[in-house]
């Protein structure tokens, strides 16, 4: 029980990574790996800030501000600079690897015995439940610690769902949608295209800093290495959710970002509890996304050949 | 409103590959006129439309509308002045977008863009009376993604969009050559009358002679990036389709006898 709730605490706060990947991968169609470096700053600014004696929350704000920064960053270097979007993402995932080991001074933070946003949030819960140490959930028993850290991912997750989509709705975030959907007729209505690609990259790596944050609070260290390959479990989300509950729309989408994510964390979850060896895990996430990608296009030329055979 | 002077561009320079595609450009458009231009492929009439526009940069020359000095604004800053249709009609509308979402884009075409919310009821009843006046339908479908529209259907929307805040110089780009012939009668009608209604300067660039000798006010040929002829009032009006085919006919045998003259000089001397 603790395991699967652990594996959808931490699906939550990989939501957050998901919805950051689905602004630059889906409006902008930009495979932004700045992702990478974003997670783990935003892991190592919270740990580092919170070792030091920052209050966890203003630490989480300031974490999510760099993944700005950074985002914005990669920005500028493509619509500026006119750098090929993949590179321009390496480049800063790059750069960011040693700005990581300047901000934390070590690869790795431990934050045991510090306050962070989870011991607060379990600290909540368990003087809400009275002091009780478990809590029963349809004939469940459940540490009231573990309920709590995932009650908080899950309001997290659902309030920045609700501002990313209120932002979508409005003015800037229609244009911002309509400059990856079709970028020579949003210029002709007036829009700066470059600027737009800057903001949405800051935006998308701001939410995944968030994510980064929260993670190193989550499991208690921050390491320098915590991003690699987050931008394929970022893609492997999005995908899942798009299988799951398709494309139209916004709304359905982002809900579709969020539940990819945690359904594809209780996948792994799973794997591993059934004997998937941890070193594989990344092979087998990047395999995932190979098939998942590939399979609708082959799906649809086997269907097409199946229709052609039909009026043959 | 619109002038242009001794505007030049060269794609691709000092390369084998070089197309000089405007070679001293020279245009004045009076306030509300509406001025059709036609002229071979590659004469540099969507070269020039483009140039208006601030697609790309000139290489000499300037091109001022209503008296500011334009040349150097960005493409993006100039669309506060201008409604632009292009040929392609993927290319006037964001597919994935909802009609209503692509109508509301256009609404603040020059403006900033801030944190309110892109539609609101009002707004969708206004956007409901106008798609209706189109006659098209589509004011039920307000919600459906525009990519699920016909040619002829999102051009007419284009051309709504690119009109609804009444531009200062208005921009169709051969808007109705990649329709079929009953789209593009309705798409001609309907863009007279918005262009009527709202007095509207406009720039069409178009293929068809018809088009060219029904329409406007003003006749601008072009070829091989300059303007050689310009008819307008009663020229204009006098002008039938087929001394149009007659000029282009001349032009091109112009042409002809500029290669056939070269080949012949080539085998005597060469």
């Amino acid at each position: 029980m603790t395991l699967l709730v652990g594996a959808l605490t931490i699906g939550l706060i990989l939501s957050l990574l998901a919805l950051g990947v689905f602004i630059s991968f889906r409006i902008f169609a930009f495979p932004d790996i700045t992702a990478d470096g974003s997670i783990a700053v935003g892991g190592a600014t919270s740990a580092s800030l919170i070792v030091a004696g920052v209050d966890p929350i203003p630490a989480t704000i300031l974490a999510t501000l760099a993944g700005i920064a950074a985002g914005a960053t990669t920005g500028i270097l493509h619509a500026r600079f006119k750098i090929h979007g993949l590179l321009a993402g390496i480049l800063v995932m790059t750069a960011l690897y040693s700005i990581n080991l300047h901000i934390m001074g070590k690869s790795n933070v431990p934050l045991i015995s510090q306050q962070t946003l989870a011991t607060r949030t379990e600290a909540i819960g368990v003087s809400l439940a009275g002091g009780a140490e478990t809590v029963s959930l349809w004939g469940w028993e459940l540490r009231i610690r573990d309920a709590s850290t995932l009650t908080a991912a899950w309001i997290v997750t659902v309030m920045i769902c609700l501002i990313l989509y209120i932002f979508l709705k409005t003015n800037l975030g229609t244009a911002m949608r309509a400059t990856g959907d079709n970028p020579q007729m949003i210029r002709a209505l007036g829009v700066n295209v470059d600027n737009m690609i800057i903001l949405g990259l800051a935006i998308s790596n701001g939410i995944i800093a968030l994510s980064g944050a929260l993670l190193a609070q989550y499991q208690g260290f921050a390491d320098v290495q915590m991003g690699i390959g987050m931008i394929v479990i970022g893609l492997a989300s999005v995908i899942l959710g798009e299988a799951l509950v398709g494309r139209a729309g916004i709304g359905l989408t982002i809900t579709g970002a969020v539940m990819g994510a945690v359904l594809f964390r209780l996948i792994v979850a799973i794997a591993l509890q059934w004997g998937l060896d941890p070193n594989d895990l990344k092979l087998a996430t990047a395999v995932f996304v190979f098939v998942a990608l590939v399979i609708p296009h082959m799906l649809a030329r086997t269907g097409r050949k199946l229709i052609g055979a039909a009026h043959a | 409103m619109l002038e242009i002077y001794n505007a030049c561009k060269t794609f691709n320079p000092r390369t084998p590959n070089a197309v000089f595609a405007l070679q001293g450009v020279n245009l004045i458009v009076e306030p509300g006129s509406f001025v059709c231009v036609i002229g071979t492929n590659g004469s540099g009439k969507s070269t020039l439309l483009n140039a208006i526009a601030g697609t790309f940069g000139l290489d000499t020359g300037s091109v001022r509308i209503d008296g500011s000095d334009v040349t150097h604004w960005p493409e993006h800053r100039r669309a506060s002045f201008i409604g632009r249709v292009f040929q392609n009609p993927f290319t006037g509308t964001a597919a994935g977008m909802t009609i209503a979402e692509n109508i509301v884009l256009a609404l603040r075409r020059g403006q900033s863009r801030g944190l309110r919310l892109a539609l609101n009821r009002n707004l969708r009843n206004e956007i409901k009376g106008r798609v209706r006046r189109l006659n098209l339908g589509l004011e039920e479908r307000l919600d459906d993604s525009i990519g699920t529209l016909s040619g002829g259907q999102r051009q007419a929307l284009t051309l709504l969009m690119a009109t609804w805040i009444k531009p200062r110089l208005l921009l169709l780009d051969e808007h109705t050559a990649a329709l079929d012939p009953k789209s593009a009668k309705q798409i001609v009608t309907l863009s007279r009358e918005i262009i009527e209604r709202d007095n509207l300067t406009t720039i069409m660039v178009t293929h068809s002679m018809q088009q060219a000798v029904q329409l406007g006010d003003r006749l601008i040929m072009m070829h091989q990036g300059r303007i050689i002829s310009d008819y307008r009032g009663e020229d204009k009006k006098r002008i039938l389709t087929n001394e149009l085919n007659e000029t282009f006919e001349m032009v091109r045998r112009l042409d002809q006898l500029d290669e056939s003259a070269a080949e012949l000089l080539a085998r005597s001397y060469v």
